[in-house]
């Protein structure tokens, strides 16, 4: 079993009157059945301590110390002390999740001491500052390096920069109003995280998408991971700096997305999927210029793998560089492509089955995995993934028959029910954990992203490379930071 | 390499025409909303960011809408308004007064034209009167900068969609360089800085030291529906709800995200090249 998720939650406005932490986990045998394991805790308010399970469960680290931030609840014996999601002066003693906090106002920053980063120290050691603001067009987060020259001794990131605060902000909102927040966690991983509330919902709902409805979600999933992954692929050229692949790169990645305007109204597919189904058809000429669309990116993408393996000063770049062990990604319970390049056989489209890859007739997909766990592994990874995204696009496209795309949504939902998914999104497994309030409100929605694992991840194989080759150790993974930081 | 240069010379030219060329969206595209006057608008609940708002008085019920708000969602224009509210296909949207992207109609009365913008928050109001009085130093940049603009981007807090639209920008499709306008690392080699996201509480120091590193005069872009008017987020304990809340903005781009024409437009407007949004556009 590996550690899926941890949802803290304040219900001492419900009868329980306590806060819970509840310990998710899943099995991580390939295949294994499509099943969570729950550990409840209930927590006295009045002394708000859990032991914690981060040495024994490494990829604990983090939850807990979220929990410490957000709920005021102490991991009892957690390695760590430092705070990771509230920054700069903020106010000892309060709790933004506690219900009895009014998130809708704003918190006055403090003048504070220097966050006490982990550094290494001794002769010739020297600490190098990254971010948060970086010099490109990315999110923000800071890095800090120590290294004696070009080798890195260790590396801590900080992150948390671009917390919003939006778990907080979809509480005791409409389940519909909320999914309109969902959908906007993240850009590249709009579609996924959409999906995810949505299947969380229905799962309390306990209803039916329509099978129609179900394929063209499926067919925008494997859209977004698509783009995700050519777009990825030509940016680790860039680190590489291989310009003829970052421009093709970009090139194939702006047709997807130009694709997805013409599908679903946004470059980012935002607006297709709804509670209950999907908002937008099909249509047949939609599907035959997707189709064709395809046919372009799959060459296109041939010609810029085909480039980059016959260039021996690319692939030396990429060879050895920021590798991740099976067992660093075990511990961490890394998810997607970098857990599957370190050889995890781990892919929520066929372990935790949604959309169209749950249907009875079973869908003939391969879950692609190589072993390096280097950066090489997972540009691999990423290319096979492409490919096997457009040919199950096509599958998906010759299985629609005409039918309904919505399911009327019970209103209210039931109050006080829990709905759990798992969605394979373009970065891994996100998993969406949902509760509803006694009037069928959203009471307390969690999101524990495949970013969210995997950063501590990008950290430890950056300890493998040298300074300079961090930016491509870093591409090699492309997370995100706004859906670990929600 | 060969190969290489072979393979180049086939893909042949893919880099858009715009802003020479108009750009049209596909047709499922969904830009501002349109509320027609005198019909039975939608009430505020219907709008998932608070975009849409009412009032009333002698006239009858006013229905305002917000585009720096609006995430384009077009939920406003489903059943049962679908006769009330069509789905534009305007995205050039940029303004340079929060106040030019308030649109009001009066519903459920025959009245044919657009009323004048609201203006009823005293932070807009100030957000005028700085636009006012610096029209000169505005001028001032436009000449020096010399119709050319080297940005920095500054993520303060966004989804990564507009970043990503940012970033489409210099891809060879939209690049912008062939403009005289790019990104540059720093931002003391900047002449303005483009900023996505609300502006977190996390970020607002790193955003205030940002700006103050580049040289004055320098330009304001708030890129996306956050940054215009915290969108989505909206202000709480970790949000302060849009960037004219911390800094000066010099234009708006509303969308989530602006489509990359959208902040192309946007960016023209900011160095003067274009018009910015002014007259309400309602049918
Ligand atoms: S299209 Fe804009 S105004 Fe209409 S409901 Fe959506 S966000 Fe609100």
């Amino acid at each position: 079993m590996a550690l899926a998720t941890l949802v803290a939650s304040d219900e001492t406005t419900t009868p329980d009157a306590d806060l819970k932490v509840r310990y998710i986990f899943e099995p991580t045998a390939p295949g294994a059945p499509d099943q969570f394991v729950t550990l409840l805790v209930s927590v006295d308010p009045a002394r708000a301590e859990v032991p914690s399970l981060t040495a024994g469960i490494p990829a604990a680290n983090w939850h807990e110390r979220e929990m410490r931030d957000l709920f005021g609840i102490v991991p009892l014996g957690h390695p760590d002390p430092r705070p990771l999601v509230v920054h700069d002066g903020w106010p000892q003693g309060v709790f933004p999740l506690r219900k009895s906090f009014d998130g809708s106002r704003r918190v006055s920053i403090e003048p504070a001491e220097e966050f006490p980063h982990l550094a290494a120290t001794g002769e010739g050691v020297f600490e190098i500052p990254v971010g948060p603001i970086h010099a490109g067009i990315i999110e923000p987060g800071h890095f800090r390096f120590t290294s004696v020259g070009e080798t890195v001794l260790h590396l801590d990131a900080r992150l948390f920069y671009t917390h919003r605060g939006l778990e907080k902000r979809m509480e005791g909102l409409s389940p519909l109003d909320a999914f309109s927040i969902a959908e906007r966690i993240c850009g590249v991983c709009s579609l996924a995280h959409g999906l995810g509330y949505c299947e969380a919902l229905e799962h309390i709902a306990g209803i039916d998408v329509p099978p129609r409805a179900r394929l063209i979600r499926s067919i925008a999933l494997e859209l977004e991971r698509l783009y995700n992954h050519v777009g990825d692929i030509g940016n680790m050229c860039a680190g590489a700096s291989f310009h003829y692949g970052t421009a093709t790169g970009l090139r194939l990645k702006e047709a997807l997305q130009q694709m997805n305007e013409r599908l679903a109204g946004n470059r980012f597919l935002r607006g297709l999927v709804i509670p209950g189904g999907v908002r937008l058809d099909l249509s047949n000429d939609v599907a035959r210029d997707l189709n064709t669309t395809l046919e372009h990116t799959l060459a296109g993408l041939d010609g810029l793998m085909g480039r980059i393996e016959a260039n021996p000063s690319i692939v030396d770049r990429l060879d050895d560089t920021g590798i991740l062990s099976y067992q660093a990604a075990r511990d961490l319970a890394v998810a997607g492509v970098a857990a599957r390049a370190s050889g995890i056989d781990r892919d929520a489209r066929r372990d935790h089955p949604h959309g169209a890859f749950a249907d009875r007739a079973p869908l003939d997909f391969h879950v692609v995995t190589a072993s390096a766990g280097d950066a090489m592994a997972r540009m691999t990874v990423r290319a096979l993934e492409a490919r096997e995204s457009i040919r199950l696009i096509g599958e998906l496209i010759r299985r629609l028959e005409p039918g309904s795309l919505q399911t009327i949504l019970t209103d209210p939902l039931p109050g006080g029910r829990i709905g759990i998914s798992a969605i394979e999104s373009p970065r891994g497994a996100a998993v969406h954990w949902l509760r509803t309030d006694s009037h069928g409100r959203v009471d307390r929605y969690h999101l524990r992203s495949p970013s969210y694992h995997n950063w501590p991840a990008v950290a430890l194989a950056g300890q493998t490379a040298i300074v300079p080759d961090f930016p491509l150790v870093n591409k090699s993974f492309e997370l995100c930071y706004s859906c670990t930081d929600r | 390499m060969l190969r290489i240069v072979l393979n180049a010379l086939r893909t042949g030219v893919v880099t858009t025409r715009y802003p020479w060329e108009p750009s049209v969206p596909p047709d499922r595209f969904r830009g501002a909303p349109v509320f027609r006057a005198g019909s039975r608008l939608p009430p505020p609940s219907v709008c998932p960011t608070g975009a849409i708002s009412e009032r009333f008085d002698e006239q009858g019920r006013h229905v305002g809408l917000d585009l720096a708000r609006c995430v384009f969602c077009g939920r406003c224009a489903e059943h049962p308004w679908q006769e009330a509210v069509t789905v534009g296909r305007d995205f050039e949207l940029a303004a340079r007064a929060r106040d030019d992207l308030r649109i009001e109609v009066v519903a459920d009365a025959p009245v044919a034209a657009a009323a004048p913008p609201a203006s009823d928050s005293s932070a807009d109001l100030s957000a005028v009167a700085v636009a006012e009085a610096e029209a000169g130093v505005k001028a001032e940049i436009r000449s020096v900068l010399g119709r050319s603009l080297h940005l920095r981007h500054l993520d303060a807090g966004s989804c990564n969609a507009c970043d990503w639209e940012l970033t489409a920008l210099l891809n060879p499709v939209y690049d912008v360089r062939r403009l005289g306008i790019d990104f540059v690392a720093s931002p003391r080699h900047a002449d303005g800085v483009a900023i996505t996201g609300p502006v977190t509480r996390n970020l607002e120091t790193a955003v205030h030291r940002t700006f103050e590193a580049i040289p004055d005069p320098r330009l304001v872009i708030a890129v996306g529906a956050c940054a215009a008017s915290g969108g989505m987020v909206g202000e709480g304990y970790a949000s302060a709800g849009g960037v004219d809340r911390v800094l000066p903005v010099d234009v708006y781009i509303p969308g989530c995200p602006p489509r990359p024409e959208a902040i192309i437009f946007g960016i023209l407007v900011a160095l003067g090249r274009l018009d910015a949004r002014r007259a309400l556009r309602t049918s």
